[in-house]
C-alpha cells in the first residue's frame, strides 16, 4: 500500500475544492435554501402533516440525500475526468499505486465534500424548520454510505466519459430525475398504488427512506431493505472501478 | 545485473489492429545516456509507454533493475521518472505543491531539501509560488521535469523533451540531462533531431515502423556507418573535369575551385589514393585537402530509406 500516494491525492483534490469553494458549497447551500423557503415555508403551509411530520420536517433528509448525491457525482466524475482530458492523468497512471490508492484519494476527497456538504444543509435546516435526529449515529452511517458510493459512481463516470457531453448526460437524464422521484418531497404511500410499485424500482426511494428514518423513524419502506440496497450497489461500484483498473480500461492504451 | 531496463521480445499491437512495436529487444545500460532516435510514429513514445505503464504490452518482457513491470510494478515504477512528450500540467497549483505532490504520488516521504535543490537546479526556484499557469511552455517543461526527478529516480525517459523549444533553452536542457547523469541518473530520450542525439548520448538506438534497427555507440555508429567526405581546395579554378575521373561521381563547386569526393571510411579500397594521383597527374595542385565524418541525420536517412 502507498499510503502517501492516497494521501496525496487526497489533498491535491481538497485544494482543489477550497479554490473553487464558491461552486462546491455554496450553490448547493443556496438552491438548498430556497427548496426550504419555497416548499418548506410557502407551499408547506398549505400542506398537512406527512407521518405526523410538518412538512417542512419532512422534506428535510430527502434535500440532504438529493445534494449529496448529486454532488457525489459531479465532484467525482470531475475529478477524475479532468486529468483525463488535461492529460495529467498521466501522472497518476505511472505512479507505483493501484486502484485501491486512487480510490482513497479521488473518490474520498469527492465523499468528504459531499459529507461536509450534507452537514451544511443540515445546519442550514435548523434555521428553518424543526428538526430531530433520533438515530444520529445511524444517520452519519447512511451519510457516509452515500457520499462514497455515488462518489464511487461519478468516479466510474468520470472515466466512461469520453467528452464533456456524455459527462453531463448520465447526471441528468437518470440521477437528477431519479432523485427527483425518490420520494424527497412526498411519501411513497401518497402515490397511487400502481406508481408505489414502479417507485419500488427506483433505488433512490430507499435511500431517502432509510435516510428519514434516521431522523424521524418513519419510512416508506423496511430499514434492511434501505442498508442492503446501498451497501451492494457500493460493492459493485468497487468491482467494476477495479476491472476498469485492470484491464486499463479507457485510461492504458 | 548490469542493466538497468531489458525489454525483450516487445510487441505491441493496438486495439484496431495496429502493429506499433515489433519484437522489440533493447538493454540500458546503468548510468548512460540512451537516445533512441525515429521519425514521427516510428514507435517511441509506444516503447517508452509499455516501459511507464502508460501503454500495455501485448507481449515480451520488461525488466527494470531486475524487476517485472507487471509482477513487481510497484517497485519499477519508484525507480522511473517520466517526462511525456505532451506539455501537460495542472493550472492552478503552484511550482512548489505540484512537485511535493509528485514526490508523495511516488511514495517518498517529504524532503523539502532535495525538492529545493531540484527546482534550484532547473532554475525554477524563483517561480516556486507561482501557481502553473502563469509559466512559459519552456518553464512548463522544466516543472515537468522537476516533477518526473521529484521521487528521486533511477532512471529518467525525456520523451521528445526539447521539440518546440527554442534553440537556447535546448543547450540548456542538454547541460542539465549532462548534470543529471553524473548524479548517477540513467537517461533514455527520443527525439527525432539528429543533432540531439549526436550532442547528448552515449549510445544510440534508431527506430522505424515500429522496429528497432540498430543499437550502437555513437562513435562506433558513426564509425561504422559513416560516409567520410573529401574536400580538395584547389590551387587554381578547374575548367572541366577530366572524363577519366567520372567514376569517382566527383563534385565540383560553382566557382570551380573545390573538388568533392564522398567515401566509405570503412572500405581498405576507398580510392583517395588513385584519384589524388589522377589528379596530380592531370595538373591539379591543390592549397587544402580535408576530410569530414558525415552526421547522423545523413546515417539516419540512409537507414531508414533501406
Ligand atoms: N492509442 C493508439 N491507438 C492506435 N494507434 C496508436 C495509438 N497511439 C499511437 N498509435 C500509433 O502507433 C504509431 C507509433 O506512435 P508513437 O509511439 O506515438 O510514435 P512516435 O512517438 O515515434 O512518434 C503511430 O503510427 C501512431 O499512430
Ligand atoms: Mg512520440
Amino acid at each position: 500500500m502507498n499510503w502517501r500516494a492516497a494521501k496525496a491525492i487526497y489533498c491535491f483534490e481538497m485544494a482543489r475544492m477550497w479554490r473553487t469553494l464558491a461552486q462546491s458549497i455554496a450553490s448547493p447551500v443556496i438552491s438548498t435554501a430556497l427548496y426550504f423557503v419555497v416548499f418548506g415555508a410557502a407551499i408547506g403551509s398549505r400542506i398537512d402533516q406527512i407521518d405526523g411530520i410538518s412538512y417542512g420536517s419532512f422534506i428535510v433528509p430527502g434535500l440532504i440525500m438529493m445534494s449529496v448525491l448529486t454532488e457525489s457525482i459531479s465532484n467525482a466524475s470531475f475529478g477524475i475526468y479532468f486529468p483525463r482530458f488535461t492529460g495529467t492523468i498521466y501522472e497518476v497512471l505511472t505512479a507505483p499505486v493501484s486502484y485501491i490508492e486512487v480510490l482513497l484519494g479521488f473518490v474520498g476527497a469527492a465523499a468528504t465534500k459531499s459529507m461536509l456538504l450534507g452537514v451544511l444543509i443540515l445546519s442550514t435546516a435548523f434555521f428553518f424548520v424543526p428538526l430531530e435526529i433520533r438515530h444520529p449515529l445511524l444517520m452519519i452511517v447512511f451519510l457516509i454510505l452515500t457520499s462514497v458510493t455515488f462518489s464511487l459512481f461519478g468516479f466510474i463516470i468520470g472515466i466512461w466519459a469520453d467528452g464533456w457531453e456524455k459527462l453531463q448526460i448520465i447526471p441528468i437524464l437518470i440521477v437528477t430525475p431519479l432523485a427527483f422521484l425518490g420520494g424527497s418531497f412526498y411519501s411513497i404511500n401518497m402515490l397511487p398504488p400502481v406508481w408505489q410499485k414502479v417507485s419500488l424500482m427506483n433505488p433512490v426511494v430507499y435511500l431517502i427512506s432509510g435516510f428519514r428514518w434516521s431522523f424521524y423513524e418513519k419510512s416508506d419502506v423496511n430499514l434492511g431493505i434501505s442498508l442492503t440496497m446501498i451497501t451492494v450497489f457500493l460493492i459493485a461500484c468497487i468491482l467494476i472501478v477495479r476491472w476498469m483498473f485492470n484491464s486499463g480500461y479507457r485510461l492504458r492504451s | 545485473m548490469s542493466e538497468i531496463l531489458s525489454i525483450q521480445n516487445l510487441n505491441k499491437t493496438y486495439e484496431g489492429g495496429f502493429q506499433a512495436l515489433k519484437n522489440v529487444n533493447l538493454f540500458i545500460n546503468r548510468g548512460e545516456i540512451f537516445a533512441l532516435l525515429g521519425p514521427n510514429g516510428a514507435g517511441k513514445t509506444t516503447l517508452i509507454g509499455a516501459v511507464c505503464g502508460m501503454v500495455r504490452p501485448t507481449s515480451g518482457q520488461i525488466l527494470v533493475d531486475g524487476h517485472d513491470i507487471v509482477q513487481d510494478f510497484r517497485r519499477t515504477r519508484e525507480l522511473i521518472g517520466l517526462v511525456p512528450q505532451e506539455l501537460s500540467t495542472d493550472s492552478f497549483e503552484t511550482v512548489w505543491d505540484t512537485v511535493n505532490f509528485s514526490r508523495g504520488l511516488f511514495g517518498q516521504p517529504p524532503n523539502t531539501d532535495y525538492v529545493e535543490a531540484t527546482l534550484k537546479n532547473l532554475s525554477l526556484w524563483d517561480k516556486r509560488k507561482n501557481t502553473i499557469r502563469t509559466l512559459s511552455g519552456g518553464m512548463k517543461r522544466r516543472v515537468m521535469i522537476a516533477k518526473a526527478l521529484s521521487h528521486e529516480p533511477k532512471v529518467l525517459f525525456l520523451d521528445e523533451p526539447t521539440a518546440g523549444v527554442d534553440v537556447e533553452l535546448r543547450k540548456d536542457m542538454w547541460d542539465q540531462v549532462h548534470a543529471l547523469q553524473k548524479t548517477g541518473v540513467t537517461i533514455i530520450l527520443t527525439t527525432h533531431y539528429i543533432e540531439e542525439a549526436e550532442e547528448m548520448a552515449d549510445r544510440i538506438g534508431i527506430i522505424s515502423k515500429g522496429e528497432l534497427i540498430l543499437t550502437e555507440c555513437k562513435s562506433a555508429l558513426m564509425r561504422k556507418l559513416g560516409r567520410k567526405e573529401l574536400v580538395l581546395d584547389l590551387a587554381e579554378p578547374l575548367g572541366t573535369l577530366p572524363d577519366r575521373l567520372t567514376k569517382y561521381k566527383l563534385d565540383l563547386n560553382a566557382e570551380r575551385t573545390a573538388i568533392k569526393y564522398e567515401f566509405d571510411s570503412t572500405s581498405d579500397d576507398n580510392g583517395i589514393s588513385e584519384l589524388v594521383g589522377e589528379l596530380v597527374r592531370s595538373g591539379c595542385s591543390f592549397k587544402d585537402i580535408h576530410t569530414k565524418q558525415s552526421s547522423l541525420e545523413e546515417i539516419f536517412i540512409r537507414l531508414v530509406k533501406k
